[in-house]
């Protein structure tokens, strides 16, 4: 356990001694959620509610003929029935562009399907009942009479000349000319640097290898849920778990033709998102709902229809080839993606493109991507959206590159590392980065050296996350005790509150157990961009920090007030307010300052809207031993090391966690999780039993070393954590596995039927 | 016909609730009873959130039917801390960081629970085991089992 | 659809009343691991649902001819706990304690998991090595039957209507023998069984195998007892050659589907690598080692 000693240590960025930063201290939500009194999604109620279902397409492609509604409308109990006829149309054109563009018609199609319905669990209707028993027998009284298509299961039959087309109006973009006929292919992207022929031409040594992995969910253990109430007058609140309370606003008021000072969204706790919750689902049909019924709606989601309906991540093969010179230099790298984007364009083919080979300093680069539509659900971001598969291609032709060179695939990775000035593929120059520091910190772990037995392998593989900025916004309040309250408009995923009040408590001066970070409405905190793109303790905690010296600026106002000095004769140290002229006055505590707070201006607050910059990129590097039972391709996970450049672990425990947590999702994406389709395109594994996700005894201790290179950006250095750690654990699995069965894998996931014809040649 | 009236000992206390027979024991706890600390995560019993004790067994209440309370003696995440004072396991829970999101957090602990008082000095592949039934997708597993196993040291040695 | 009833019979015949007074189907609920998941996916929807856990014989293991009489709804913590049994049948005690979690092992039952009718229920395989029997109470009295003999086919039983399993026998454990399950999953817990196998065996004081039953599960509409591979044990000194020869026979009974959990050829071909590890197990077992 290196991370012990690395954490003690602190990397004074600023050039002072940190005094709560870096510290382990009790998450303030901490005993709630260890209680049971924390609210989730599924745990309001509001009275007077009833219960919403949704009625899904049994088919994956099909027309819809009909719908009628008129036998649950009978049924005792029912309130109302919903289908796409009652939601406003919206223009093809409709598009919002964040960190992804979204484009508002097919998230409104995606909701709920109009005239065709494009995959298994797709929404045709909803109903609204008493009970939930009700709600459940009305929906089975829905008839809907479907056009059965022909479904288009995999990127490669969707690519096929004569395959159905799913969308008429969808032509593939980013291809010269434009085409004529509509296609599944969406779109063509492609990044290029240097001249990747001349690259290729002046290597020794060309690797070359294709990959392919399958659909995976982000599995989160909460399924979505929410409760919607609207009154006559169209005042229209919603409670749920998301991503993001202002991204819920925004998109149900958009997708029900609904003013955003109408939408007000009160945040739950969210029991794991990963992404799966930047978009809605349930949140506008609960509101169409309830406005017809006049009564409150509640709707949760089944398991099944969370894994049928709701944002996997893309499928996808990816094709690398690097060349390089006989010492190891990379001379040109070339990547080809294709990505399945689900029912509606979208997948993140593009990011694939752009993280592939932004580990390493190489000249030549061409990465083109396909995005490509098939009868499943639309892709939602799922950690690092895009990055994972890419760099299973890209980390795998590495290892295969230094088998040929005979190299050691660590000393191949730190010869072609990225440093700061590095070019990147996707167009930016870097920064101060730390790749290189974790590959140092991987040779020097003691794991990197271990000695290995019988059919057991080791693997080692890297990744990068850009990490991203963004809108954030901070109120800090100032008790009339001296305690603080810090509100954000970031739901919390997985700690932010305990790093949004370590980042006030150093900036205040004051122990953190004195400051309540607080997850704020969006009617009692400005617009915050949602929690994603590993940005919140970066962004938001910026918002933090300047809304906490806005607030300092306001007690040394009041402190100035009360001794009758001129401002800038007040400082702030410790918590207090220090004169620096006069000794006469004795410094004023927050508290001291507070008590008075009605005699020098009334209540003290600072406040902060900014749109956070100088987001650091991550890189991780992971190493994992593996044992493979040669007759069953039954695979163990021996031994596994996460190392990161975390910029500055605010809170390093939940640093830790993140690493800990993205490995295992990588290792599961890596080993059994799966999505398993019938021909016929019905999703067959719709249950935690054989959507199979690793469980406690699949694992071994996860190792961390977080590597503190500060980020420029950030006062304190911080870089985004969070969603680097599921890069590297695709390819590090399959290194691992490959070595120990002494042939190149290149099939995601390695589960024992599928690793057992490797083994055995079929 | 009429709802089936079930009697039974919830933490420790009587508590009578109203059922139709196919309602699940979480069905009642969480609707009926207000005790939203099990949690629904797939109704199948493959992620253990809705972890409770019955009658001195660890189910899954998302297993059970309501009637089959019927004279039980129930224990949730919400009678674990007595009090204001925490039970050591959620005491490590915080101190550990064991939980991100918190959704599996209840289950974890009235499983974890359920294995010291079986088990008092469980090795770490024991506690996996013991806990493979509860999933978490957040931890990797790896904070949640030093959390049990340093709970269960301190346990030992008070 | 109309409401569903709920009984709790006290006896094996207050039971047997119930379930053939019923209007529409009715079900049995054990520990209800099987049953409610069926309910909530709504895949049935009975019109009663008859607890038997309140009638004691279902609940009791005891001792019988020289072996053990497990009721039905016995749960897989509690034949864990019953050190008697673990140490004559190992085999049929891992088979039942292999079925999910620690929560479900809380409930799960031998005669739930085998008139679920599954084909890859693990306890079954191991009952069926071990030669186990059912004692079947119905509206025409009761019988005794094989358990090999008891499901038909995925989710089918040859449970005539009414009738419900009450118990178990576990015959006399022989001098010098053994008995193993081992399952694949891809994972270590969570998940059904991709392949299982189970081995029953004895030996003669020169060590020669005189009894051998080996069942397999998840390679067929239902658990297979093959015959032909206990029958290339019996004889031999269970070596190398032996096992390989039972693996074949394994191998060669093997009628499986491609589905989400495997695939025909990987199926064939682990029914005999677990045999062969199954039978290792149960060798050392008898030998005592």
């Amino acid at each position: 356990m290196g991370n012990e000693e690395d954490i003690g240590k602190i990397i004074d960025y600023s050039g002072r001694e940190f005094q709560y930063i870096g510290k382990r201290t009790i998450r303030p939500d901490g005993v709630d959620k260890v209680t049971g009194r924390a609210n989730f999604g599924a745990d309001f109620t509001v009275n007077g509610m009833i219960h919403g279902r949704v009625v899904r397409s049994p088919h994956a492609h099909a027309k819809i003929k009909k719908i009628n509604v008129d036998k649950a409308l009978k049924l005792d109990g029912v309130k109302a029935v919903i289908t796409g006829k009652d939601f406003p149309e919206i223009d093809i054109n409709d598009k919002a562009v964040g960190e992804v563009v979204v484009s508002y018609y097919d998230m409104a199609h995606n909701i709920i399907a109009r005239d065709k319905v494009y995959y298994d669990g797709h929404a045709v209707a909803a109903v609204a009942a008493t009970t939930p028993d009700i709600a459940e027998k009305a929906a089975k009284l829905i008839e809907v009479e479907y056009d059965v298509l022909k479904p288009v299961m995999t990127a490669a039959q969707a690519m096929k000349k004569n395959a159905p087309v799913l969308h008429k109006h969808i032509h593939t973009a980013g291809v010269e000319p434009a085409p004529e006929k509509p296609s599944n292919v969406a779109s063509r992207t492609e990044f290029k640097l240097g001249d990747p022929a001349a690259g290729f031409a002046d290597a020794d040594v060309i690797v070359e290898r294709e990959f392919s992995t399958q659909t995976v969910h982000q599995g989160y253990i909460e399924p979505h849920a929410c409760c919607a109430s609207i009154s006559a007058d169209g005042n229209t609140n919603i409670w749920c778990s998301s991503q993001g309370q202002f991204m819920v606003r925004a998109y149900t008021a958009k997708i029900c033709g609904m003013e955003t000072s109408k939408v007000k969204v009160i945040p739950a706790e969210i029991g794991g998102g990963f992404g799966g919750k930047t978009v809605v689902y349930l949140e506008p049909l609960a509101v169409m709902l309830a406005k017809k019924a006049g009564r409150p709606v509640k709707m949760v989601m089944t398991r099944d229809e969370v894994l049928r309906a709701t944002g996997p991540t893309s499928g996808g093969t990816a094709r690398a080839r690097i060349g390089a010179k006989k010492d190891g230099t990379i001379v040109a790298g070339e990547l080809e993606l294709v990505y399945e984007a689900g029912a509606y364009p979208g997948s993140p083919v593009a990011l694939g493109c752009m993280t592939g080979f932004a580990p390493y300093d190489i000249k030549n680069v061409s990465c083109v991507g396909w995005d490509v539509l098939v009868n499943r659900p639309k892709a939602a971001a799922y950690r690092a959206p895009g990055a994972p598969v890419a760099a299973f291609g890209v980390e795998c032709t590495l290892d295969v590159l230094a088998e040929e060179l005979g190299m050691c695939p660590l000393e191949l990775r730190m010869k072609n590392a990225a440093v700061e000035g590095t070019q990147a593929p996707y167009g930016v120059k870097f920064n101060r980065i730390g790749y290189k520091e974790t590959l140092e910190a991987a040779k020097a772990h003691p794991h990197w050296s271990a000695p290995l037995g019988p059919n057991q392998g080791r693997g080692i593989a890297s990744g990068f996350w850009f990490n991203i900025g963004g809108t954030s916004s901070a109120e800090v309040m100032v008790n009339e005790d001296g305690t603080v309250i810090v509100a954000t408009g970031n739901p919390d995923i997985g700690g932010s509150r305990a790093s949004m009040a370590l980042m006030a408590a150093e900036v205040l001066g004051i122990d953190v157990a004195r400051i309540k970070p607080l997850v704020a409405d969006t009617e009692s905190v400005p617009f915050s961009m949602l929690t994603g793109g590993s940005r919140v303790t970066f962004a938001t905690g910026k918002a933090v920090i300047e809304a906490a010296q806005d607030a300092v600026n306001d007690l040394k106002r009041r402190a100035a007030k009360i001794w009758d000095v001129d401002v800038d004769q007040v400082e702030w140290e410790n918590g207090q307010a220090v004169c620096i002229e006069s000794t006469q006055h004795k410094p004023l505590s927050i508290a001291a300052i507070a008590a008075k707070a009605d005699k020098t201006g009334g209540a003290i607050s600072g406040r902060a809207n900014i749109n956070a910059t100088g987001a650091g990129p991550g890189f991780g590097t992971h190493i994992c031993d593996v044992e493979v039972d040669p007759e069953t391709g039954y695979v163990t996970v021996l031994r596994y090391t996460a190392i990161q450049d975390v910029g500055k672990a605010i809170h390093p425990s939940y640093v830790e966690g993140q690493l800990q947590g993205g490995a295992v999702q990588g290792i599961g994406w890596a080993l059994n999780e799966e999505y398993v389709y019938s021909e016929d395109g019905r999703l067959l594994n719709t249950g935690f039993l054989d959507y199979r996700m690793p469980v406690a005894s699949d694992l071994p201790m996860i190792d961390t070393v977080v590597v503190e290179v500060p980020n420029p950006g950030h006062p304190y250095g911080v870089r985004g954590v969070g969603e680097t750690p599921i890069v590297p654990p695709l390819a590090a699995v399959a290194n691992a596995v490959s070595h120990a069965i002494g042939k190149r894998v290149t099939d995601l996931p390695l589960s024992p039927p599928r690793l057992l014809a490797v083994i055995d040649g079929k | 016909m009429a709802k089936h009236h079930v009697t039974t000992t919830i933490n420790g206390d009587p508590a009578e609730f109203l059922c139709e027979t196919q309602q699940t024991l979480l069905d009642c706890l969480r609707d009926e009873l207000g005790l939203t600390g099990s949690k629904e995560g797939c109704a199948s019993g493959d992620c253990g959130a809705c972890s409770v004790m019955l009658d001195g067994r660890l189910v899954c209440a998302c297993l059970v039917l309501g009637v089959e309370a019927e004279g039980a003696t129930i224990e949730t995440i919400e009678g674990v801390a007595q009090g204001d004072e925490l039970h050591p396991l959620q005491k490590h829970f915080l101190e550990d960081a064991a939980l991100q999101c918190g959704v599996c957090t209840p289950g974890f602990i009235v499983a974890a629970k359920a294995l010291l008082e079986h088990n008092p000095d469980p090795t770490e592949t024991e506690a996996r085991y013991w806990l493979a039934g509860n999933l978490c997708r957040c931890t990797g597993y790896d904070k949640i089992i030093k959390a049990v196993m340093n709970a269960a040291a301190e346990m030992r040695g008070a | 659809m109309s409401e569903i009833q709920f009984a709790t019979p006290q006896t094996v015949k207050e039971a047997v009343k119930c379930l053939a007074g019923a209007k529409g189907k009715a079900r049995v609920l054990a520990g209800g691991t099987d049953l409610l998941v069926q309910l909530r996916a709504g895949f049935v929807r009975p019109g009663l649902i008859v607890d038997i856990k309140h009638i004691p014989e279902l609940r009791k293991v005891k001792r019988e001819d020289g072996g053990f009489r497990i009721g039905a709804a016995v749960s897989g913590a509690e034949l864990g706990a019953n050190a008697a049994v673990k140490k004559a049948w190992p085999g049929v005690v891992e088979g039942l304690e292999l079925i999910g979690s620690t929560q479900i092992q809380g409930r799960a039952s031998l005669g739930g998991n085998l008139c679920n009718g599954s084909p890859a229920a693990d306890s079954v395989p191991a009952l069926i090595a071990a030669a186990a029997t059912c004692h079947i109470a119905g509206p025409k009295g009761t019988r005794e039957a094989k358990v090999e003999d008891i499901v038909s086919g995925p989710g089918k039983t040859t449970l005539k209507p009414g009738e419900f399993v009450v118990s178990f026998f576990l015959p006399k454990r022989p001098k010098r023998s053994g008995d193993a399950y081992l399952r694949l999953i891809p994972r270590t817990e969570m998940d059904i069984a991709v392949v299982g196998a189970g081995v029953s065996l004895a030996l003669d004081s020169k060590g020669v195998c005189t009894e051998a039953r080996v069942a397999l599960g998840a390679v067929a509409p239902k658990a297979v007892l093959v015959k032909a591979a206990g029958k290339a044990l019996v004889g031999t000194k269970v070596d190398d050659a032996a096992l390989e020869a039972m693996a074949a026979a394994c191998r060669d009974a093997c009628k499986p589907i491609d589905d989400k959990r495997g695939t025909v050829a990987y199926r064939t071909k682990v029914a005999g690598v677990l045999a062969q590890r199954a039978a290792r197990i149960a060798l050392a077992r008898a030998t005592g080692e």
